[in-house]
């Protein structure tokens, strides 16, 4: 079983593949789609701007492959609010594989919302095994995905919003599960045994 | 809730962790590689690691660290010392490592704070700011705390996040070493004031003392590396204390399955 990291240009994917590594899967990085093709599963991850990471994907045909894939598929950050309708971050279009539409924090808080906050699991997922509500992950984000009906787990900063989201084989976590200690090898684990 | 934040500091000297009290006599405290992995066992819920050879081959040496330490931990981790161009900042990332924490470099040229908040995002631009009380009030120090500026640190403070900070390391060389406290007042000015988090540094002893800069500092994280290293504190411990005492933190629980 081999694991597809799609670079794109958005962000280091140094991070992801640290931790496949800490957890000895097998994987490889690209932005070729026929490469991407010859994984059993794929992790898009994301850190950057939602427009000019959107036009990347567009350039690569990433997004079309990305639309008619039916292996398991793991948004992280951007790459989570990249599976919406759209996002406020540059006024785009995003890939629409997921019915929500991403918003920019309007919170007192302090924006990025940055750190370790704690989820609540929405609906049980395979995703979440072993995971329970209260488990702290590590965030960074100026933008979120509101609840939805694929929400998975919720996270609250100033508002309640999606930490997770799943539709079919498409899964999606703001936090960043590389970066989230045990809990979020275990959740890279589980999205493994899919 | 968002948690505050425990880290230890590793500072770096030819590839191994070293501490002093105010930067003289230091002592070996051991490999960074494996202090990275202890600290983050016991539950630190980030790491700083900062370089503090000043030699371009202690450099290389340092980028190895870096790069061995991001394949063990699972931890946001930051780095810092000597840091001036946007193009160490991008080494320095692609090794692994999350943010910079920029210093003399940013009191001399502070535009270079916003040249890698553009380039990398701000979340990754940490600003360090060395402060000592002095007759001005908390000046700012540079060139590792041997010069003053003239600075104030509030005034630098609110400047850096201005230029696209992400994040503000304050730490008091009037405290650093004694084991008698954070400089609370200082740290809770700055914290106040500004809409990014601050890290405060510098005084740690008892555990008391991590209450008092979460409770009266308003800190958004602290920092410390002697009482961690000689084993005085043991951060599962302490996160318990603070628990009990109504700050929110990340205990971690071990996870069985994988």
């Amino acid at each position: 079983m081999k694991t597809g990291i799609i670079s794109y240009g958005a962000g280091n994917v140094a991070s992801v593949e640290n931790a496949l590594q800490r957890l000895g899967e097998s994987s490889f990085v690209s932005s070729d789609i026929n490469e991407l093709l010859k994984a059993d599963r794929l992790i898009f991850p994301g850190v950057g701007h939602a427009k000019m990471a959107m036009g990347a994907l567009i350039e690569k045909g990433i997004d079309t492959f990305l639309k008619n894939y039916n292996r398991p598929v793991l948004g992280i950050c951007l790459g989570m609010q990249l599976m919406g309708i759209n996002s406020e971050e540059g006024e785009t279009s995003a890939l629409g594989l997921i019915d929500f539409e991403v918003k920019k924090f309007t919170t007192q808080l302090k924006v990025p919302h940055t750190g370790w906050n704690s989820i609540s699991i929405a609906t049980p997922n395979p995703l979440f095994k072993g995971i329970d509500s209260g488990t702290y992950f590590y965030f960074v984000h100026s933008y979120y995905a509101p609840l939805c009906s694929n929400t998975i787990a919720t996270c609250n900063y100033g508002n309640e919003f999606s930490a997770a989201v799943c539709r079919n084989n498409y899964y999606g976590v703001q936090f960043h599960p590389e970066k989230s200690g045990d809990a979020g090898m275990q959740l890279i684990q589980n999205f493994f045994r899919l | 809730m968002l948690a505050k934040r425990i880290i230890p500091c590793l500072d770096v000297k030819n590839g191994r962790t070293v501490k002093g009290i105010n930067f003289d006599n230091l002592l070996d405290m051991g490999d960074p590689v494996d202090l990275a992995l202890e600290y983050c066992q016991q539950g630190a819920d980030e790491l700083v690691l900062l370089d503090i050879t000043a030699t371009l081959e202690g450099r290389s040496t340092f980028l190895k660290v870096v790069k061995n330490v991001a394949k063990a931990i699972n931890i946001p981790f930051t780095v810092g010392g000597g840091i001036s161009t946007v193009k160490q900042v991008e080494e320095l990332l692609m090794c692994g490592a999350d943010k910079v924490s920029l210093n003399t470099s940013v009191i001399l040229y502070p535009k270079l704070i916003t040249e890698i908040a553009n380039q990398f995002g701000s979340q990754c631009a940490v600003v360090a700011i060395d402060t000592r009380l002095t007759p001005k009030g908390w000046e700012v120090v540079s060139h590792a705390g041997t010069r003053l500026t003239g600075k104030l640190a509030f005034d630098w403070a609110k400047e850096c996040e201005s230029f696209g900070a992400g994040e503000i390391l304050l730490t008091s060389y009037t405290s650093d070493g004694t084991c008698k406290g954070f400089a609370l007042d200082i740290t809770g000015s700055i914290s106040n004031a500004l809409t990014i988090p601050v890290v405060a540094s510098g005084g740690a002893g008892t555990l008391q003392h991590f209450v008092d800069v979460f409770k009266i500092g308003n800190a958004d994280a602290a920092l410390a590396a002697g009482v961690f290293h000689r084993g005085e504190i043991a951060i599962d411990e302490l996160k318990e204390m603070l628990k009990l005492s109504g700050i929110p933190v990340r205990i971690t629980h071990s996870c069985s399955l994988y």
